[in-house]
């Protein structure tokens, strides 16, 4: 049996891990986000909460996938479901980016809008998300492409806890030394990766200011 | 203010500095025992070298900067007791750099304050092509976007927002200093146009005596974070105070040097 044959036999198994490794991403990407881009406006605003911010996101990156999900067994409530810790881990993996890039687009807007926005008379709120937030939107999504990206390789290990995602075809093929099972959670994972990139990479285009 | 109630209220400064010092948080002093007063409709020029204190002035203003000692009063109240977002809006801010929105279109940019503000839409757009047309920009402008614009176009439209919500005082941080030579010199005309239509109290700081002459009725000579002397444009060039004197000179000498015809 060769590699089209197994993927076609299993369209349906890797089609349900593809959604379940897809989940995983998009709700620990939700919550880096909502998490991620007000600390990254916190730091941008307040310099004393740079370096304890970034150092602690920077620090986070530093843990060993594997051995995080490991730590986060044990956990009361969020070791009763795998997928919980998955969605944890991925997403304090995910926060450096968001952080990092929030922070590096709204202190990047040029100091001569800024100034003149507050000049006018905007208040701290209006000129964030009139100014500010708009003009580092680009910025901040290239964070955003960042982390998915990572996050959609990430998540293959998730299955070494039982969290399911493409990761189950490759521990399975890792175990059973089939390498047709490795690549059936490989490719589809690949390409999940590459089209994230692609798709957020051009709508980061698109939101670029003029 | 003893001894002057017979003044009545427009004789009153629409701006004015009280004893005023900036000092930086490092403990740098960048202005002194400021005291000076701006009258109604009268433009104010602040004159000096980079570094002399004529920007901070200008910020004390408007409160990007607060006074580390001493008051800054507008219409007689003291900034500090003022609702800052109250303060800015009542006063226009026009800077070199511009500061034009640059995800927004000119129309935008323009009608922001009048916008926040609430104005029905109808009076809002009335008011972006009346201010276009006030600063000679054509009204087919509006949907451009700021990169779009030269960079004269772009100050015109930096001092049409900043008139958008029609306020009485303007504050003007060398506006026309980023731009070439024969554009500033058509702007400086309109902008005298304009302030003779619109009669400001406008606040003018700029390091070129020639623009300062020009454009003030009165000039401010600021040097390392002190005023040194207020004069009018005609007294200027006759005073005796050191510093001035240096600047008519230096003033004086670019004529003195340029080539002339041979004498026959």
């Amino acid at each position: 049996m060769n590699l089209s044959q197994f993927l076609h036999q299993n369209y349906d198994q890797i089609l349900e891990l593809t959604v379940e490794h897809l989940w995983l991403v998009g709700i620990s990407t939700l919550f880096a986000v909502a998490i991620g881009v007000p600390l990254g406006i916190l730091t941008a605003r307040r310099q004393v909460w740079n370096r304890p911010v970034l150092g602690t996101a920077n620090l986070i990156q530093t843990v060993p996938s594997l051995a995080l999900f490991g730590f986060l067994l044990p956990v009361p409530w969020l070791g009763e479901r795998a997928d919980r810790i998955a969605i944890l881990a991925l997403t304090l993996y995910a926060l450096l980016p968001v952080i990092r890039n929030t922070y590096t687009g709204i202190r990047g807007v040029d100091p001569a809008v800024v100034e003149a926005g507050r000049g006018m008379g905007l208040t701290e709120t209006q000129l964030l998300f009139q100014v500010e937030l708009p003009l580092a939107l680009s910025v901040i999504f290239s964070g955003i492409r960042v982390a998915v990206v990572v996050s959609v390789g990430l998540a293959t290990i998730a299955a070494a806890i039982g969290a399911g995602g493409l990761g189950e075809f490759i521990f399975r093929g890792l175990a059973m030394v089939n390498n047709q099972l490795i690549l059936a959670g490989a490719i589809p994972a690949a390409i999940l990766a590459l089209a994230a990139d692609f798709g957020l990479g051009w709508l980061e285009k698109h939101l670029q200011p003029r | 203010m003893v001894g002057n109630m017979e003044g009545t209220a427009s004789d009153a400064p629409v701006i004015e500095f009280r004893h005023v010092g900036y000092t930086w948080p490092n403990g740098r002093p960048l202005i002194t025992g400021l005291n000076l007063e701006v009258g109604r409709g009268e433009t104010l020029v602040l004159l000096g070298r980079s570094g002399s204190g004529k920007t901070t002035t200008l910020k004390l203003i408007n409160r990007l900067l607060n006074p580390t000692c001493g008051k800054v009063l507008v219409n007689g109240v003291p900034t500090a007791e003022t609702d800052v977002i109250h303060l800015r809006r009542g006063i226009g801010y026009v800077i070199q750099d511009v500061g034009l929105f640059p995800h927004y279109t000119v129309a935008r940019n323009i009608e922001l304050v009048p916008k926040i503000e609430n104005w029905p839409a109808e009076r809002i757009r009335t008011r972006v092509a009346e201010l276009l047309e006030l600063v000679g920009l054509d009204v087919s402008l509006a949907s451009r976007y700021p990169h779009e614009l030269s960079g004269g176009q772009r100050q015109r439209v930096g001092v049409a927002r900043a008139l958008a919500a029609d306020p009485a005082i303007l504050l003007m941080d060398e506006p026309f200093g980023a731009l070439d030579a024969l554009t500033r010199h058509q702007l400086q005309r309109e902008f005298l146009s304009l302030q003779k239509r619109l009669n400001k109290t406008v606040v003018f700081v700029t390091h070129d005596l020639r623009e300062a002459l020009r454009l003030g009725s009165r000039i401010a000579l600021m040097d390392a974070g002190r005023l040194i002397v207020v004069l009018t444009p005609q007294e200027f060039l006759r005073s005796r105070e050191p510093l001035a004197a240096a600047y008519a000179q230096a003033f004086e000498d670019g004529f003195a040097d340029a080539p002339r015809e041979p004498t026959p």
